[in-house]
């Protein structure tokens, strides 16, 4: 009834003027963004290539040879910080996930661990991830410890705790974001503790902190580069050598670049994801 | 009897909401508890579904003590179903899934069963084109509709409903009001605390009236609303009548 009386609805005038009118200033304003990009694109251009340290930065920065010459090793650094990366992220996503439940029980007989997994956001949170990195790779295997793992393990390990603690804080904000009503309303149903937690509040939780867990997951992919300070050859090592040995640093360019290739899908989903989250927000309950 | 509170007392901090209360509801039988806002109707209803604990006194469902601290909340809960005035479904699953969920996952029923179930009591309600909706795409009532129906599917010894149509437009409320008039057919023991004084003298088979913590007056519907007793009774149905809702 409704589908047919839209489709053989002729808009009045006054309608086919407002979109008529409405046609008109978009392609304005689509004009108007064309000529300004244009315009600021080849000032830079011109700002940066007509510098007088231009031809030295271009043969120190972006040299096509050197860049080739080290692409192989570069990337094959970078094969460690993906794998690295998959690893560290999901078991930090784990170690938060525990965190942030331990800190969400009530009651004296889990003041234990409820102080720990406080204590631990807490520190790590505030602790700069150089600082744990380094305490990670050269403090442990100072002990000499039977069975010390390598130093590319230990420095995962800080990051996936660093970051655990980060993705803990998150979580439990969102935790709290869910009404105590939805927790009634599966107690109620007959659901235990952890079973209300696992099917009701968890899920509510990790839907709204997920814009701010991917952008976690985001700086954590730039900064399992930092591994390189303890020592194994990823990207940004293997560039430092490159570098050493060419004394140029077009090595670090590729690097970086390589680093944003890597980055763009997260980002991209984590564009979508907090734009879908916010339309959601404004659509109300 | 099905359930009796002897003597129960609840406080929060200094405000002692419930003053040694005496209630019993037999089986089949629907009470209907009226009192002030702020009287302790919700709160009981809580410390019978556990939710809370009570600070003295004893309940008891199916002759055994509920209140003792030994017994398994979880398994209490199982036997009854509460609803609550907000609703309160599960907004990240589909109407089917709020339903299924507790039937599944703590009676450990075969999905296809409780599916089954599900849809029959959908259907029933006229909601069976919603099954596979998320809340927030239904009404209020459809909402309440659902929230009962989750409540309803273990077959719980006894439903405690909480001002459900409180928070319905009015034009909502009588849907929702037909369905409990239709589960009191069934036979399914309900304690509705209830601002509709009409639907509560056309449902209940008694009514009690809360006030200062205690069950101050309790008799059938026509009587304690028709002819009280009690000067306070008297009072509150005043206040009402002036609201306009009787
Ligand atoms: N969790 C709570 N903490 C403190 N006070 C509460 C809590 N729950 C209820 N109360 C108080 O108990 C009293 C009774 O509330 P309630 O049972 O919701 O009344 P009713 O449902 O009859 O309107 C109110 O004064 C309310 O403020
Ligand atoms: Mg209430």
């Amino acid at each position: 009834m409704t589908e047919d009386s839209l489709k053989v609805h002729q808009p009045s005038d006054i309608q086919l003027g407002r979109i008529a009118y409405r046609r008109g200033k978009a392609i304005r304003s689509v004009l108007v963004a064309a000529v300004s990009t244009a315009v600021v694109g080849v000032l830079l251009v011109v700002a940066i290539t007509g510098a007088p340290g231009w031809q030295r930065v271009k043969s120190s920065f972006f040299d096509a040879s050197i860049a080739r010459k080290y692409l192989p090793d570069i990337l094959e650094g970078l094969w460690l910080n993906i794998r690295l990366f998959a690893v560290c992220a999901a078991c930090a996503l784990l170690l938060g996930l525990i965190a942030s439940v331990l800190r969400t029980l009530r009651g004296p007989v889990f003041f234990p661990v409820r102080a720990l997994a406080t204590i631990y956001t807490y520190s790590f949170r505030g602790l700069p991830l150089i600082i744990t990195i380094y305490l990670f790779a050269f403090g442990i295997p100072g002990l000499r410890l039977q069975g010390t793992p390598n130093v590319t393990v230990l420095g995962g390990a800080a990051i996936t705790i660093t970051y655990g603690s980060y993705i803990a804080e998150v979580l439990r904000a969102g935790i709290e974001s869910v009404h105590p009503s939805q927790m009634a309303a599966a107690r109620s149903l007959g659901l235990s503790y952890r079973q209300s937690m696992r099917h009701v509040v968890l899920p509510q939780a990790v839907r709204r902190a997920s814009p701010a867990l991917l952008n976690d997951v985001v700086s954590m992919q730039k900064d399992v580069g930092l591994i390189s300070l303890a020592g194994p050859i990823d990207a940004i090592r293997a560039a430092q050598i490159g570098s050493a040995e060419s004394a140029n640093f077009t090595p670090y360019v590729v690097a970086g670049v390589l680093f944003v290739l890597f980055a763009l899908p997260l980002i991209g989903v984590t564009d979508f994801v907090t734009l879908r989250a916010a339309r959601r927000q404004n659509a109300g309950t | 009897m099905l359930l009796t509170c002897t003597d129960v007392r609840k406080t929060f901090g200094s405000a002692v909401v419930l003053d040694g209360l005496d209630l019993a509801v037999d089986e089949h039988e629907v009470v209907a508890l009226i009192g002030a806002s702020g009287s302790g109707k919700s709160t009981l209803l809580r410390c019978v579904n556990l939710l809370t604990e009570v600070d003295d006194g004893t309940i008891t469902l199916d002759g055994e003590d509920i209140t003792n601290p030994k017994i398994n909340p979880d398994f209490v809960r199982r036997k009854i179903g509460l609803v609550f005035q907000s609703y309160n479904l599960f907004p990240h699953m589909t109407v089917l899934d709020n339903i299924t969920l507790s039937p599944v996952k703590v009676h450990g029923r075969p999905s296809s069963s409780a599916k089954e179930q599900a849809m029959e009591w959908l259907s029933r309600v006229g909601l069976a084109d919603k099954a596979d909706s998320y809340p927030d795409r239904l009404s209020g009532g459809q909402q309440q509709r659902a929230a009962i129906i989750r409540a309803l599917v273990n077959s719980p010894r006894l439903l405690l409903l909480d001002e459900v149509t409180s928070a319905l437009d009015p034009e909502l409320v009588g849907e929702v009001l037909t369905m409990i008039r239709d589960l009191k057919g069934d036979g399914v023991t309900m304690i509705l605390a209830t601002h509709e004084m009409g639907f509560a003298r056309q449902v209940a088979d008694r009514v009690a009236f809360l006030d200062k913590g205690k069950v101050l007056e309790q008799g059938p519907p026509a009587q304690v609303l028709g002819d009280p007793v009690e000067a306070r009774t008297r009072q509150f149905l005043a206040r009402i009548i002036e609201a306009g809702r009787l």
